[in-house]
């Protein structure tokens, strides 16, 4: 289907697009042919949803051009670029559950008949196009009544029906299950042989290598490159996706010191999953250890942090807690049973912007003594005030709202609130993220001294050369399974880029420390 | 499809099965005298509930119904005795009033983000603030044009008549399922209720939706101004006092989801005919208090409320259901 003589379906040359002087997408090339599944990838910040936002008209660009067969455009509004036939589906579908499928597929653009609505016209239209897609279901019910992967489809023949020449999946397979998402495979070749040209984001690997033509990487904004699917092994494309140079040496900053594998864990998870989310792991830690979870955007790694830490309820497997079997009923629970959590997206999940400094480090050790017991003002002074020092958290005072601390001393004060409940667990998501270099260092130092104190802590972060710094053991995750588990020598970049490139299909039942130990 | 009409059946029958029970007691109530006189009455409810369904169907409120159509009847009551102004003059004015008023309230609550709650309560104290400045004393309209509609009637043998209240009720209600359910501006009201967000990115005119739906809202609470000016022949700055919850209930008795997005006009239709209906019941009982129409209604809606609940969880039980795929 692609004319190499003729100019590419869609075009995008040195887009640029700043926000608040950060450069979101600095100078992108992209490049889309007729008839090709084209997948956009990278991590976190790489700049992909700021591409497809200015594609699709709700970011304006600063610089750059977008052609469209040869001709330059500009979309201004979603609206707008709907009109120039660029349709776009997204992870959450967004359709309107209450309205009929047909209703559904025909919103704002109606058949009519005599001024009204020709509701049978628009049922009959409506089966037809579904027909094209292999879905005979009823029209008239109400869209709601369908699973997601249906509702995806539907989706999909709305914006292909409206729109039928670029066509943007945004993460579509994120709530799907493997047949659904064989299903939509199914649909979108089917769109590539009518020449649609379809950009495909997604964290799955196996699903770039089983529908994608090219692959196109970015990472911090940039254009890392372009590739044929067919082209690239794995280990080249989390090489780029990453950024790391595989032939750079990366050496372990400090080597933990040994720790008796046959001493009873502090905590011992076995088969511990949540259906859709995380597939069953063993998992023990003992104290004084780090274990580091590695692996890429949406393979699992926040989703077993909030499991540990009973933000999600588990729907398989059970937790001990020194030899004692435990419900994990819930993050009071994981208080209770001496756990602390930083979550990965502190502005929403961690700190209470208005609240002061110091009501913000007392506020887990409050919880814990339950509202009744207030925590007299003087000791809570005494308390932030010893933690403000011991993080060096850079603040006038402990009466300061917390949001007009910078990130990273936000991130501390965050660490201090779990701090001050003396856990012998502590959970941390991304403690790095979006923090400064310095600060970054002491966060990292800050572990170390933390495990030296006999705490058990799971870290999970996308830097991986900080996770081999502090890791005695490192869990790699790959499409919500946790497919390998490396200690000792092992525990290198080299070796985590491998296991995440490595195709071997995610065993049910990981391999696990615990197995050792068993007699 | 079912699900859809199942709040609606449920209505209907309440409906039905109350008028029985009625006519098993009372030997002359099942008659088309009774029944015409239960359109007749409830005409300025119905009109005005017709206008609601459409705001809560958007995912709104109107709080602003009764005084609108208090301050409906005051103006009239000013313009056709106190100005001399044709009261079909004063009709077509008091619509537009109306209307307008009602799309003032919809351009805040689009373009200021308020909610409507908010709005539509300021808007019920300025429309019934605005009466009481123009007069606090009831002032009669004596112009023969409202003995002559008074009298327009379709008679039937046996003394029932349709007035033009009732007249006006039904076309009002049969326009209505027109425009919900075969216009795109139907749609959009329903697309607004549903996931206001969705519906942006889906390219529904949102601000043009809002608006219309409010003034759509103040247009007829006008309407039942001018039914309800018809009906007692006076213009009172108090009239129609908490009408506004009045047709909130019949709404919601009607099967329409208070979130929006869910329900039919012709259940609202329904509900306002049980709401007369127990009026009806205890006027014909003569013995009770006319209270227990409130006790009744509360009770009702209660019901019905739950029964909602009951029927969402049915509904998302049958969410993700892969065999449909």
């Amino acid at each position: 289907m692609t004319h190499p003589h003729a100019p590419p379906l869609l075009a995008i040359r040195g887009l640029s697009k700043a926000f608040l002087g950060v450069q979101a997408l600095d100078g992108v090339d992209f490049t889309l042919r007729h008839g090709e599944v084209h997948a956009l990838l990278g991590e976190n910040g790489a700049g992909k949803s700021t591409l497809i936002k200015t594609l699709t008209g709700v970011y304006q660009r600063d610089g750059g051009t977008i052609a469209l067969c040869g001709e330059e455009i500009a979309p201004r509004s979603v609206e707008d670029a709907q009109r120039l036939n660029i349709g776009t589906v997204y992870q959450e579908v967004n359709l309107l559950p209450n309205l009929s499928v047909a209703e559904n597929l025909f919103l704002g653009r109606q058949p009519m008949r005599f001024g009204l609505v020709d509701r049978a016209a628009m049922r009959r239209r409506a089966r037809v196009i579904l027909d094209g897609y292999g879905l005979s279901i009823d029209v008239a019910a109400p869209l709601q009544r369908f699973s997601v992967a249906t509702q995806q489809i539907v989706a999909i023949a709305r914006a292909v029906d409206m729109s039928a020449k670029v066509l943007i999946l945004d993460e579509p397979t994120a709530s799907l299950d493997a047949q659904e998402v064989a299903v939509l495979f199914d649909v979108m070749r089917g769109l590539k042989a009518r020449g649609i040209g379809i950009v495909f984001v997604t964290h799955f690997l196996d699903q770039v290598y089983a529908v994608c033509d090219r692959i196109t990487v970015l990472r911090n904004g940039r254009l890392v490159g372009e590739r044929r699917a067919a082209d690239l092994p794995r280990l080249d494309l989390v090489a780029m996706m990453l950024g790391r140079e595989l032939e750079a040496a990366s050496h372990r900053l400090a080597q933990p010191e040994e720790i008796d594998d046959s001493r009873p864990p502090l905590v011992r998870f076995q088969g511990f999953g949540k259906t859709r989310s995380v597939a069953p792991f063993d998992l023990d830690i003992r104290p004084g250890e780090v274990v580091g979870l590695a692996g890429l955007l949406g393979s699992g790694r926040t989703e077993t942090a909030r499991l540990a830490f009973g933000v999600d309820r588990a729907d398989s497997g059970s937790v001990t807690v020194d030899g004692e079997k435990t419900q994990l009923r819930g993050p009071r629970e994981a208080v209770r049973l001496g756990f602390g959590y930083c979550p990965e997206d502190r502005k929403k999940e961690g700190i209470v912007g208005a609240l002061s400094v110091r009501e913000n480090i007392i506020l887990a050790l409050q919880a814990r003594q339950g509202w009744l017991k207030p925590i007299p003002r003087r000791r809570q002074q005494e308390i932030a005030d010893r933690f403000i020092r011991l993080l060096d958290i850079r603040t006038p005072d402990a009466e300061r709202p917390i949001q007009l601390l910078s990130g990273g001393n936000q991130q501390k004060a965050l660490l201090a609130r779990w701090l001050a409940t003396e856990p012998r667990f502590l959970i941390l998501d991304e403690p790095t993220r979006g923090i400064d270099v310095g600060a970054h260092a002491e966060i990292i130092r800050l572990i170390e001294r933390l495990c030296a104190d006999g705490m058990a802590l799971l870290v999970v972060s996308s830097e991986l050369e900080e996770i081999v710094a502090y890791s005695r053991r490192v869990i790699v995750l790959r499409d919500r399974h946790h497919v390998d588990v490396l200690r000792g020598e092992d525990v290198s970049v080299e070796r985590i880029v491998a296991s995440i490139a490595s195709e071997s299909p995610p065993s049910p039942v990981p391999p696990s420390p615990v197995a050792e130990v068993r007699p | 499809m079912i699900q859809r009409f199942l709040p609606l059946i449920v209505t209907m029958a309440v409906l039905v099965v109350g008028f029985l029970l009625c006519a098993a007691q009372f030997p002359n109530f099942a008659s088309l005298r009774v029944v015409g006189n239960l359109l007749t009455d409830n005409a300025f409810v119905g009109i005005a509930a017709a206008g609601m369904t459409f705001v809560i169907l958007s995912g709104g409120i109107d709080l602003s119904v009764g005084a609108v159509i208090g301050f409906t009847t005051v103006l009239l009551a000013v313009l056709i005795e106190q100005a001399g102004i044709h009261p079909m003059v004063a009709f077509a004015l008091a619509l537009i009033v109306g209307a307008g008023f009602g799309a003032a309230m919809g351009a805040v609550i689009h373009w200021f983000q308020m909610p409507p709650f908010i709005v539509t309560l300021a808007g019920m104290f300025i429309a019934r603030g605005v009466s009481f400045v123009l007069t606090t004393d009831s002032l009669p309209i004596n112009h023969p044009l409202y003995s002559d509609l008074n009298e327009v009637a379709w008679r039937f043998s046996g003394g029932g008549r349709l007035s033009l209240p009732a007249m006006l009720l039904l076309g009002v209600f049969a326009l209505s399922m027109l425009l919900a359910h075969w216009t795109r501006f139907g749609a959009n009201i329903y697309a607004l209720g549903g996931n206001r967000h969705s519906a942006e990115l889906m390219g529904v005119p949102v601000a043009r939706t809002t608006v219309g739906v409010y003034a759509l809202s103040g247009l007829l609470a006008g309407l039942a101004g001018i039914v309800f000016s018809l009906y007692t022949g006076a213009g009172y700055s108090l009239a129609a006092t908490g009408v506004e919850l009045d047709t909130i209930t019949a709404v919601v008795i009607g099967g329409t989801q208070l979130t929006g997005g869910y329900g039919l006009v012709l259940g609202t239709f329904g509900g306002v005919l049980i709401q007369g209906l127990i009026q009806t019941y205890i006027t014909f009982d003569g013995t009770m208090s006319s209270w227990w129409t409130k006790i009744a209604i509360g009770v009702l809606l209660f019901v019905f409320i739950l029964l909602q609940k009951g029927l969402l969880a049915v509904w998302s039980d049958r969410d993700g259901d892969p065999a449909e795929a």
